[in-house]
This record gives structure tokens, C-alpha cells and sequence, in this order.
């Protein structure tokens, strides 16, 4: 339609693109250096996690066992021959598995936070907006979750489910993952319940009533887009506890099962061989570190944007 | 001023552009007018002994007691008094947007258009909000949402009660825009309120207001956010459009000044009662309740005497928790006799023209002439 192209009288410069709240807060994250190595980080996380089949050199369950034999059947050292980062004992090319479990822990990243936030952020948002009996009712239920312990929890539901189709979804993974949610999502409930009951007092909102809008578009419109900044920063940094739970979960040997490799069970298996063979610990240690570095950059990056009331309080 | 929708519509079907401002408007005033002609009621608004209570844990605060007023069609009403006399809290009652907890509209009634707010469902109310009254709020920068567009949220009130096409929307909101006078309206719909002055933003809560040819707009200290000289338009603007489009408007404010320059009539309010009521002429030429005369008095003059001090009512009002069956004024009152101390006077008339007060003192036997 052509209704949309704006002639400007002669004189009068259009102005430049309006930018919202949202682009501010991007170009105030930008700036921050931190933010940005975090984000390059989580950035280059997502890619390996999307596109590590593709660009391994291995598939991750290959064994190349000439090359363990002729190596006196001992794990191949980083910089050998076809192998940048060595291999494991069954001679499985080590950076194959790794960009694996990087696989692994972008799922854990997303599932788990889509978990939380699709719990979290409504069970918040209600109890916030109606307040009175049911935000009682609602919080002392979330206590109840946060008073649960969690990895007792996440052990219980995953021997209970394990036989189940949903048990078996994702190699078994799926089951972690939402086992992990279901414990992580009292913080954003009251997180977000904060939010609402902070913002259902604001005039805009009380604007908002004296024209009519109702309250769920109040709730949705208003609200919401209003409190989303702390809660995006707190899933965000939700997410390298969710790949810290995961990884810690695979060491014990929950979760992911062989021949799969997670970057927690790749710790497990290569710290028999601790002392010849640092690599197989380290190399996984690093990547959980990155990874773990890049989503906390990033969190507290995006909340000094989303928030520069709070920046210089450092 | 040439805008894309009149340049480029103009090649489709010039004749609607002939009638995209002025003629429009005509239409809209004339339409308000026969609107008028079907009036349902004496008056648009009757309040009728409101009465809104705050239940509070140190106990029951009267905030608006037994008040009972008027609003004509079209007219413009002042409701004047100092701070925490009510005054918000009458305007808040007539939306029903009193917070509750912990207040409460405890009885009365509120006839609008024939209509009885007060038995209405919250949802037939909250159709009625934003589209029959529209509501213009004290601070224009908390009063919009600062992640919305401004057209965002000039059109929310129009999605919500009057069901136009997304362009039709986008046309109403570029013109109420224009009419309350932000400068090239079409490139300003996607702009933020942080993009926008404070008077600017208060003109795009009037737009808000009137999105929807609301018949009431209660207008909640409108300008005291600003600094004068935008007050000064802010008020023009306000009863330019309110004539425009024949609307009524409750102007709650403790400014006598802007009472005097806007209003048909004023209501004076003290600690949750009307003292005073009556056309703008006759209240400020001779008022009949101290609480009045004080108010008046305590205006700044041109002729003051410069060093001196500016003139006060000496005390505060009395808490509204358990007011005591006497004059409300009276210990702050300098004519005050025993009378007052006994119990409270009714409202009375003063004269033959609607001018009424609350007063021993000035009564057709009282002390003072």
C-alpha cells in the first residue's frame, strides 16, 4: 500500500527511524565489551551446537582403532594426524565428541528455559496481577518447589520416567532437561510476580483501565513488555546453571547415555586417565568453562542494557 | 500542512480528501449536537450522595462523603479544593477505577446518559470506559507506557470500542494526532514517549482521551505536571476540543485560576463534602463559605505589597477517619461561633441562580452578610 510512504514538505528532514526502547538497550549492549565476547561466545556455542555434525571431522561414535593400536592402545594426544584434539581411549576423535556435547548443552540451554519461562513467567504473572488469596495460594506453592531439593528431584523423576516414551524422547535427554526446568522456574515466577506487582501500580497501567483495555491485554501489553527486562536477564543467566546441572548430571551418569557424549560425561570418562592423558578432562572443562563465561557475560551485559538505572553501581 | 494520506489519496479519490479535517469535524460537532438532542437525563452526570470509603487498617477513611452534583451535557465543571479533600477520588469513582482494596464505593449513585454506573457489570463498565468518559491524568510521563508506540496507544482505545479496519485506525489516530497539535502526526505514530515533550505528551493523553467522541472527559489536575506557559495551551487545547466536540468535562484542580478560566461552574470541595457550589461568576464574585474566601484569598495579587508574606489558611484539614458531626472547617474557620461546633450545616442555596454553600455563618440568618 502506498499509504505508508510518508512525503515530507519541502524543508522538513524525516526523522531518523524511531528507536525503541529495545534497539536502545541493543546499542547500549553493544558498546560493552564484556557483553560482546559473551555474546560472540554464546554465539559460536549455538553455531557448533547447530552445525557440529557437519563440520566434525568424525562422527562422533567412530572409532579409529588403527590409530589407537599403533599408538600402543593408549588415547591419541592432541595434535596428532587427522586428530587436532587427540582421541579417547576407543580411539573417538575427542573435538567431534566435544562439538556432540556442545549439541547437548544448546538443548539444555533452550528446553530448559523454555520450560521455565513457559511456567514460570504465567504462574508469575498471575498470582502478581490478581494478588490477595491466589498470589498467596500461588507462592506458597512455588516454596514448596524451592524448598524441594533439586537434584533429589531431577534423580527421582528420571528413574521413574525412564520407561516411558517421553523417558526415551531425545536419547533421554528430554526427560533431564524438563526435570531441570520443573526445579528452576520458581525463580522467575517470583521474578516476574515482583515485576507485576510493581507494575500493575504504575499510572500508565491505571491509564490503560480508563480506556477500556482489558486485563488480559493489560497483562500482556502493558505489563509484560515492562518487566521482561529482568527476566530476560535472568534466564540468561539461568542458562549456564542449566548446562552446569546437565553437565553435573551427566558426570554421575544421569541423562545422556552412551555412545552419546555430553560435555559432563566426557569429565568422567577421561578423568581415569587424569594423569597420561590430562587432555580428555581438560578439553571438556574448557568448553563447559567458555560456554558458561559467554552466558554470564552476556546476562550481565543485558542487564546493565536493560536496566542503566543500575549501571555505575559496579 | 501536506501529509502522505492527503498527497497520495488525493490521486485515488480527491473528494475525500475535501473532507478530511474541517469538514469532518463539522460533521462530528453537528453530530454531538443531535446526539444532545436525545439527552436521556436532565444532565449527563448526576452523582447522587457518593459516597467512597478507604478501609484502611487504622480505620474507615471517608475520602468522598454525601456528594451530590451535576454535570450538564457539554458543560464544563470545576472541582476545586486543597489536596486529599476528594476531589481525585470523586473523578476515580465515577470511572470506578477507585483501587479496591482497600477503597470502596460504599453508596449513591452515578446516573450517566440515564445510565446507572454503579449497577453496571466491570465488563459493560470497562466498554463504557475510554469510549462514554474519557480520563486525562495528572502526569503525562508516567501516564504513557514508555515500551508502546505512541500510536500504539492512541489506537489501543479505538481497537478496543470501535471496531475500525486497521487503516480506518491508523486515519483516526494520524487525525486526533493533528487536532491536538503535534507537529507532522504521520511520522510520529511510531515514535516512543521518551521522544516527546512533556507537553507534547499530555497532548497525545488528550488524543487519548478523545480517541473515541467520549461525552465526558474527567480531567484529573491536567496541567499540574507542566510548567505554566504549557499549561496555558494544554487548557486552551482542552476547551477548544471539549466545545469542538461538545464534550463535557469534570476539570478536578486546586488551581483556582485555571477553575476561573475554564469553567462553567465550580464545586468547592473540603475534607470529602462539596462547601461550595455555583457558576464561575457568582462563586468568585462573592463567595459564601470562608473555606472559599480563604481559597481565594490566598491567590498571589498583582498589588500584593512586595516582602510580604503570601496568605494562608492557617491549619489542616481535619482526618478523615471518623470526621466529627460539626463543621468540617470550623477549627480553622476565623468567624467560627458555637453553632458550628454543634453540628454540621447543610447544603444551602445562597441566591436564586444554583449558588449553594455549606455554612451557619452565611445563612439568611447567620453572623456574616
Amino acid at each position: 500500500m502506498a499509504t505508508n510512504t510518508t512525503v515530507v514538505p519541502a524543508g522538513l528532514a524525516k526523522p531518523k527511524a524511531a528507536a525503541g526502547p529495545w534497539r536502545e538497550a541493543f546499542g547500549r549492549l553493544v558498546r560493552n565489551k564484556l557483553a560482546v565476547v559473551g555474546l560472540v561466545l554464546v554465539l559460536l556455542l549455538l553455531f557448533c551446537g547447530i552445525f557440529g555434525p557437519i563440520i566434525a571431522p568424525w562422527p562422533y561414535q567412530q572409532q579409529d582403532l588403527q590409530a589407537i593400536f599403533a599408538n600402543g592402545n593408549r588415547p591419541l594426544p592432541p595434535f596428532s594426524p587427522n586428530h587436532i584434539l587427540g582421541t579417547d581411549a576407543l580411539g573417538r576423535d575427542l573435538l567431534s565428541r566435544l562439538l556432540d556435547g556442545a549439541r547437548i548443552s544448546v538443548t539444555v540451554a533452550f528446553v530448559v528455559q523454555f520450560v521455565i519461562i513457559f511456567i514460570g513467567v504465567p504462574v508469575g504473572a498471575f498470582s502478581g496481577w490478581f494478588g490477595g488469596r491466589t498470589d498467596n495460594f500461588m507462592m506458597r506453592l512455588t516454596d514448596v518447589f524451592y524448598a524441594f531439593p533439586d537434584l533429589l528431584f531431577i534423580i527421582l523423576l528420571s528413574v521413574a520416567f525412564r520407561e516411558t516414551a517421553f523417558g526415551q524422547a531425545l536419547d533421554g535427554l528430554l526427560l533431564v532437561f524438563v526435570a531441570i526446568g520443573l526445579v528452576g522456574w520458581v525463580t522467575v515466577a517470583r521474578l516476574t510476580r515482583g515485576q507485576m506487582l510493581a507494575l500493575k501500580e504504575t499510572e500508565f497501567v491505571e491509564a490503560a483501565k480508563a480506556i477500556g483495555v482489558s486485563d488480559r491485554k493489560i497483562v500482556t501489553h502493558h505489563l509484560l513488555p515492562n518487566g521482561m527486562g529482568p527476566i530476560i536477564v535472568a534466564v540468561t543467566l539461568g542458562v549456564p546453571v542449566a548446562i552446569l546441572a546437565e553437565a553435573t548430571l551427566a558426570y554421575i551418569g544421569i541423562g545422556v547415555q552412551p555412545p552419546r557424549a555430553s560435555w559432563g560425561s566426557l569429565i568422567a570418562d577421561g578423568q581415569k586417565y587424569i594423569r597420561s592423558e590430562p587432555h580428555l578432562v581438560l578439553f571438556p572443562a574448557i568448553f563447559i568453562a567458555l560456554a558458561l563465561i559467554g552466558f554470564t557475560f552476556l546476562g550481565d551485559g543485558l542487564r546493565d542494557a536493560l536496566d542503566p538505572k543500575l549501571k555505575g553501581k559496579q | 500542512m501536506v501529509s502522505a494520506e492527503e498527497g497520495v489519496s488525493a490521486a485515488d479519490a480527491p473528494t475525500i480528501v475535501e473532507l478530511s479535517s474541517d469538514d469532518v469535524l463539522r460533521a462530528r460537532s453537528e453530530a454531538v449536537a443531535q446526539a444532545g438532542l436525545g439527552r436521556k437525563a436532565d444532565h449527563l452526570l448526576e452523582v447522587r450522595n457518593l459516597s467512597t470509603h478507604f478501609f484502611t487498617p487504622d480505620g474507615v477513611v471517608q475520602a468522598v462523603d454525601d456528594v451530590s452534583f451535576d454535570v450538564g451535557y457539554g458543560e464544563t465543571l470545576g472541582l476545586v479544593g486543597e489536596s486529599g479533600c476528594g476531589k481525585s477520588v470523586s473523578a476515580l469513582s465515577i470511572a470506578r477505577l477507585v483501587p479496591d482494596p482497600p477503597g470502596r464505593i460504599v453508596s449513591g449513585s452515578i446516573l450517566f446518559d440515564g445510565i446507572d454506573l454503579l449497577k453496571l457489570s466491570p465488563e459493560d463498565m470497562r466498554k463504557l470506559r475510554g469510549k462514554e468518559i474519557g480520563f486525562i491524568f495528572q502526569d503525562p510521563l508516567t501516564s504513557l507506557n514508555p515500551t508502546l508506540t505512541i500510536g500504539y496507544q492512541i489506537g489501543e482505545a479505538i481497537r478496543e470500542h470501535m471496531g475500525l479496519s486497521t487503516k480506518a485506525a491508523r486515519d483516526r489516530i494520524v487525525e486526533l494526532l493533528a487536532k491536538v497539535g503535534i507537529p507532522r502526526p504521520a511520522d510520529r505514530l511510531n515514535d516512543y514517549p521518551f521522544q516527546f515533550s512533556g507537553g507534547m505528551r499530555q497532548r497525545v493523553m488528550i488524543a487519548i482521551a478523545l480517541s473515541c467522541d467520549p461525552k465526558l472527559i474527567l480531567a484529573d489536575e491536567p496541567t499540574t505536571a507542566l510548567d505554566v506557559t504549557i499549561q496555558a495551551q494544554i487548557l486552551e487545547l482542552i476547551q477548544r476540543l471539549s466545545s469542538e466536540f461538545g464534550t463535557a468535562v469534570l476539570l478536578i484542580t486546586h488551581d483556582l485560576g485555571i477553575a476561573a478560566g475554564m469553567c462553567d461552574r465550580v464545586n468547592v470541595m473540603y475534607a470529602g463534602r462539596i462547601v461550595e457550589t455555583g457558576s464561575v461568576d457568582t462563586l468568585f464574585e462573592r463567595p459564601r463559605m470562608p473555606y472559599a474566601w480563604g481559597l481565594l484569598d490566598s491567590l498571589p495579587r498583582i498589588d500584593d505589597v512586595r516582602g510580604e508574606k503570601l496568605r494562608t489558611i492557617e491549619g489542616l484539614p481535619p482526618l478523615l477517619i471518623s470526621p466529627p458531626k460539626a463543621c468540617r472547617f470550623g477549627p480553622r474557620c476565623p468567624y467560627i461561633r458555637d453553632v458550628c461546633r454543634e453540628g454540621e450545616p447543610e447544603l444551602t442555596a445562597r441566591g436564586s441562580d444554583g449558588h449553594m454553600a455549606r455554612c451557619f455563618a452565611t445563612e439568611s440568618d447567620g453572623w456574616i452578610a
